[in-house]
């Protein structure tokens, strides 16, 4: 719906061409049922693999303001720091709906509030149940069990220790790590990212290291790379008793509808007992 | 001895020169004992200190074994290596930092000025960035990381590039060509990474900003052993430089009347003070300020005469950043300034305060 000039209300209240910038949240949509209503996403969408045939907008750095108005949508998905192109988008009289990055409770508000906005509160609502009943399932599982301090590398330099990134004690990775049965090593870190020095992860003495990575296949870089990269740390728990493990996929570190299934992997790895 | 003084117009060095030989060897050897102290005290003192308490008894303690035994891993694997990088990485800095001064007759110059670390920049920058697209495992070259093998990469062709266009036909390798090719080039390297950083997803572009700001933590000797070799060329092809730099100080053809080959030390200069700034910045990204606020400090403290300068520099330069990255790994504990902002906020100060006393 172009706007006009005049007194004409500019959007409908329920969407109906919705453009997304945030990767998550195009997830979160087609999970829905809200998927034949995108018609735009961003440069680095991949998932479901539909996506893949849309026209894309730019990202978080470049959204493309041209593009985005000629595919007339209704709503655009936007991150919250693009408060420049949220404003342009308003004056053309288009709604845009802000991306909010926090833990798992956000992400499960934010699909029930984009279900309020395509009108598909019913499809969102039982997504929403889905999702934290498999999560319960998770808890479930590995109740009771011993939970060992875990370093969740998702980052790191290939072939060395250097420019590691793990996460801290706030986002939802590290709440998806305790779900799964873990101590999270840096719990006591009020942030999202450490970069810890090879210091602070040889004090910190994790008992297992999870690496996620989102792409894995043709990086050369297999479980492998991954054991002989940190062997460096002899006396770090982990290197010690060989609990490494490599993860890799992308909706590993995506917080969108496929966060259970992330939950579960880490479980997986970290309680192998669990689910034979 | 002052920054706009310049390095021409110096008055004792001429001078000294002219005294017999034992007043050099004199003023090396207090120099060099003097900032060697300094740098072994650096070195010694820097693995004690950190942000995990460890015990020094624990660590030598022979009856642990290594695996066990997790002071002796701090001390020995993370800490150790760090500090003799951060030696390593000075040193090379700034003797290259003093051989650029001399060989473009400009105070102003440091090890950055000809393009060489956009160059390695640019490199390490496509691997942080395509690492994802390419098969990174097969870019690892011998020892050297994929990052490293790239930025080094990146800096032979930079380096060659300049060499290439101040040494073709009437130019002979002039000053002039050089600078000018050098800042082009910067600029050049500088509006790739630009376009690549923009083309990244952001955690790349966290990954490579923060390699930008230089990164000391090498953890374990394996970087060191990769990076030492070029250094000791390096080092090795300084030591025949300081008499030449003395007298190409004085300008091209007052330094060829007396008998210097002007363009055979040009291109020593270059070749190995570009291999230097190479090595060094494969290791731990561009580390700024060190290659220029060393060699001044040293001027200052020991006069103009490469002979003395460049071995006090190359010492002075350990130290220094020994120093600059313990003060970045503890002084916000346990959050790690990187240690180009610590170089940077003693070197823009420094230089606010030559101009000052200048004035």
């Amino acid at each position: 719906m172009v706007p006009r000039a005049g007194g004409q209300d500019p959007s409908p209240v329920v969407a109906r061409r919705v453009v997304s910038i945030v990767p998550a949240l195009t997830e979160a949509l087609f999970a829905i049922g809200a998927g034949p209503l995108v018609v735009g996403v961003s440069r680095f969408d991949q998932f479901p693999p539909e996506v893949k045939a849309l026209p894309s907008v730019g990202a978080l750095l470049d959204p493309n303001t041209e593009r985005i108005l000629s595919l007339r949508p209704d709503l655009v998905i936007a991150y919250g720091s693009q408060s420049d192109l949220q404003t342009q988008l308003g004056r053309a009289g288009i709604r845009t709906f802000s991306y909010r990055h926090d833990g798992i409770a956000t992400i499960l508000d934010t699909i029930a509030e984009l279900g309020t906005a395509t009108g598909r509160q019913a499809d969102a609502a039982r997504v929403v149940a889905g999702l934290r009943a498999r999560l319960d399932a998770v808890r479930a599982r590995v109740a009771g069990r011993d939970r060992p301090r875990t370093l969740l590398v998702f980052e790191r330099q290939p072939g060395s220790l250097r420019e590691v990134y793990a996460s801290g004690g706030v986002g939802f990775l590290h709440e998806m790590l305790e779900i799964a049965g873990a101590r999270n090593v840096f719990a006591d870190v009020a942030r999202e990212s450490v970069q810890p020095s090879v210091e602070t992860l040889l004090a910190r003495a994790p008992e297992v290291i999870i690496e996620v990575r989102a792409a894995g296949l043709i990086e050369g870089v297999g479980a492998g790379d991954t054991r002989e990269s940190w062997s460096v740390l002899a006396s770090v728990p982990a290197v010690r008793t060989g609990r490494i493990h490599l993860l890799t996929g992308d909706y590993l570190v995506v917080p969108g509808p496929r966060l259970a299934d992330a939950t579960e992997a880490f479980a997986r790895a970290l309680h192998a007992e669990a689910y034979e | 001895m002052s920054v706009t003084d310049g390095v021409a117009r110096s008055g004792p060095p001429v001078a000294g020169l002219a005294l017999p030989r034992a007043s050099v060897r004199t003023r090396l050897l207090t120099a060099v004992g003097g900032f060697g102290t300094l740098a072994a005290a650096a070195c010694i003192l820097a693995p004690l200190l950190g942000t995990t308490e460890i015990s020094l008894a624990r660590v030598f303690d022979r009856s642990i074994p290594f695996q066990d035994n997790v002071d002796a891993q701090i001390f020995f694997v993370a800490r150790l290596p760090r500090v003799l990088a951060a030696a390593l990485v000075g040193s090379t800095l700034a003797s290259a930092g003093v051989v650029f001064q001399a060989m473009l007759r400009n105070p102003l110059a440091t090890p950055f000025t000809l393009g060489v670390s956009a160059g390695a920049s640019l490199g390490a920058m496509l691997v942080i960035v395509l690492g994802g697209t390419l098969a990174t495992g097969a870019l690892a070259f011998g020892p050297f990381t994929p990052v490293a093998a790239a930025s080094l990469a990146g800096a032979a062709m930079a380096a060659s590039l300049v060499y290439w266009l101040a040494t073709r036909r009437g130019y002979a390798m002039s000053t002039s060509v050089l600078l000018l090719a050098g800042v082009t080039l910067n600029s050049f390297f500088s509006a790739l990474i630009m376009f690549v950083q923009y083309i990244a997803d952001f955690t790349q572009v966290y990954r490579a900003a923060r390699w930008l700001m230089g990164d000391l933590d090498v953890g374990g000797f394996g970087a060191l052993g990769s990076a030492l070799p070029l250094v000791l060329v390096a080092f090795a092809l300084f030591a025949r430089l300081p008499s030449s730099l003395n007298l190409l100080s004085l300008g091209d053809d007052a330094a060829a009347a007396r008998g210097v080959d002007v363009v055979r030390a040009q291109r020593l200069a270059f070749f190995s003070a570009s291999l230097a700034t190479s090595a060094a910045v494969s290791l731990a990204g561009p580390i700024g300020f060190v290659g220029i606020v060393v060699p001044h400090l040293v001027r200052l403290i020991v006069g103009v005469d490469h002979r003395v300068v460049l071995p006090a520099a190359a010492l002075f330069g350990a130290a220094f950043l020994v120093l600059c990255d313990l003060v970045a790994r503890t002084l916000l504990a346990p959050v790690e300034i990187p240690v180009g902002v610590v170089t940077a906020m003693i070197g823009g100060p420094f230089f606010l305060w030559l101009l000052v006393r200048r004035g």
